[in-house]
């Protein structure tokens, strides 16, 4: 670059705020980068094919194939609607907590995002922000396959419901996959990730309903998150679920916070390095 | 001017240990408003980890670190900061002008975004992805990013390494147009080059500590050491006791002097012994000014 003429073209406009900026920040302000960084981290991701294509096409793929082409009748299709979805809402709130924080834990943007003046919590809730905008999406293609090709019927009510769910829900896991962020290498996070997520997902009768599973997965199953979350989901559109609703709702509950504590030590130990 | 006593930033008899290591020993450091200081010194002597304790990203074993009188965590500090660090690979998949966009949006009164593009030198690349970018380029957007925010404190940890010596040229134009405003930068280089062509200030440190500080000319007058190199005659400590000669060290068949005055010495060997053969005088390595001063620091204490 022409220094010269870098010099002139800057100089005008480059005049600091410098010494009177002990600003006026308000909370609009702070409001606005909240907003700022969700759509900031939403994009960034949706444009990332490592991370789009997988989190929104193989819910969909898994639907179309085994929830509307391979499957007997609108009761079946609307039954694996509720359970391929919590299998995609689930996908990229583990991936990007998980490897999104490891990844930027590892390349040092973590350490340049604590340097710039963004408030901790925008950070966290841009990520959940992204993670709950994917799960919307996802909800939307698999609704709109099973309406369009499986014969799925829902009233508008129970749809609504249920997409409230699945987008809420996406919550537990953004904090299981925070723990794994925090505490595991770029390199490692994806596999470890995979290796929880795929089989805690076909544990809880994401892909095969649990009743075609031997006695004993069945009484593991109790034990994941990811099954609490499918009944409650199944329960909004009147899907013969299992267990009490509360004891689901308590389960999740238990564990995003046991998650968190877990998060929030690590945390720490970063901070405090 | 009293604005330039203020002190911006403040490291008051910081030490940081990492286990049995010591980053940073017992150091001052006082940053004063609208110099450009530059931290030199050799890796590892706890340049960035200085920085990084200014910045709030580790915290002190002892000791305090302050920016604007709060402690480097604070919000209202941080914004009137910017920073490029040593350590940070960006990787996304938004624009550079976004990305740019979104940092200067955590800032009360930011610059516009084409401004911070300019200052670095890529504004045509304001449309790319910052994943296409080369490692020098994703360097002059982190640079980008750390005025963006058009912060009165600028710290810039190597900001040129990786960088061909155009774009350094270039960055080295950029950042003395932005202390012309009247910015404070801090900036880190393991190039007396560097340090000599844009700071006011020097501090020269090595193992933790500061062991020299000044203005350029008076750094480079106390590392302008010289490197003779001759096969002589003459007995190694007959030399090292000459006056003028810092050091006699052994070097095959050659001895190696470092002395800031090699024409007084040179006179006094040539003199001494007529058989002196094979002779070069090259300047010191930065190195061995470095060491020459921690030994001067080591001798005073």
């Amino acid at each position: 670059m022409n220094s010269d003429n870098t010099a002139t073209a800057i100089a005008p406009e480059a005049t600091i705020a410098a010494t009177n900026a002990v600003t006026q920040w308000r909370g609009r302000d702070t409001l606005g980068v909240y907003w700022r960084e969700v759509r900031f981290q939403f994009i960034g991701m949706l444009r990332s094919p490592g991370f789009a294509l997988p989190t929104l096409l193989f819910p969909s793929m898994f639907y179309l194939f085994f929830g509307v082409l391979f499957s007997h009748g609108a009761q079946q299709a609307t039954y694996r609607l509720a359970t391929y979805s919590t299998f995609g809402v689930i996908g990229p709130a583990l991936f990007g907590f998980g490897v999104g924080i490891a990844v930027e834990r590892e390349k040092g943007i973590l350490a340049l995002k604590r340097v710039f003046p963004l408030p901790v919590g925008a950070y966290f809730c841009a990520r959940i922000g992204m993670a709950m905008l994917f799960a919307l999406l996802i909800v939307l293609i698999l609704s709109l396959l099973g309406i369009t090709l499986g014969g799925v019927s829902l009233a508008f009510g129970a749809w609504l419901g249920m997409t409230a769910l699945l987008v809420a829900g996406a919550l537990p896991f953004c904090a299981l996959g925070l723990v794994i962020g925090l505490s595991v290498g770029g390199q490692a996070a994806p596999a470890i990730i995979n290796l929880v997520y795929l089989p805690m997902s076909f544990l809880s009768g994401l892909w095969v309903p649990l009743q075609y599973m031997p006695h004993f997965l069945q009484q593991f199953a109790v034990s994941l998150p990811a099954y609490h979350f499918c009944q409650l989901v199944l329960a909004v559109i009147g899907q013969g679920n299992d267990g009490s609703n509360a004891v689901h709702v308590a389960y999740l509950a238990v564990f995003t916070a046991v998650c968190l504590l877990i998060a929030a030590r690590a945390w720490r130990r970063i901070q405090d390095r | 001017m009293n604005i330039h006593c203020d002190v911006v930033a403040e490291l008051d008899n910081v030490t940081k240990r990492y286990g049995a290591v010591t980053a940073v020993d017992n150091l001052n450091l006082e940053i004063r408003a609208g110099e450009i200081l530059s931290l030199l010194g050799p890796n590892g002597a706890g340049k960035t980890t200085s920085i990084n304790l200014l910045l709030g990203l580790v915290q002190p074993s002892a000791g305090s670190a302050t920016l604007f009188g709060l402690p480097p965590s604070d919000l209202n500090a941080r914004r009137r900061i910017g920073a490029m660090l040593q350590s940070s690979v960006l990787e996304s998949h938004v624009r550079v002008a976004e990305c740019v966009a979104q940092y200067a949006g955590y800032y009360p009164q930011p610059m516009s975004v084409i401004t911070a593009l300019r200052h670095a030198g890529i504004e045509d690349l304001a449309k790319r992805s910052v994943t296409k970018l080369s490692g020098g380029q994703k360097q002059r957007l982190m640079f980008a990013l750390a005025l963006c925010g058009n912060p009165p404190l600028l710290f810039l940890d190597e900001p040129t390494a990786g960088l061909d010596v155009e774009a350094r040229r270039a960055l080295w134009t950029a950042l003395r147009t932005l202390a012309a405003d009247g910015r404070t930068i801090v900036l880190t280089t393991h190039y007396l080059e560097e340090a000599d062509a844009l700071a006011d200030r020097i501090a020269v440190m090595n193992r933790g500590r500061v062991v020299a500080e000044g203005t350029p000319t008076e750094i480079k007058s106390r590392v302008a050491l010289r490197r003779i190199r001759c096969v002589t005659e003459l007995d190694g400590n007959i030399i090292a006791a000459l006056p003028d000669v810092h050091s006699v060290q052994a070097d095959g068949s050659r001895l190696e002097i470092a002395t800031a005055r090699p024409e007084q010495v040179l006179r006094e060997l040539l003199w001494q012994d007529p058989s002196l053969s094979e002779l070069e005088v090259s300047g010191a390595r930065l190195e061995d000014a470095f060491l020459e001063l921690t030994r001067e620091e080591e001798k005073a204490a």
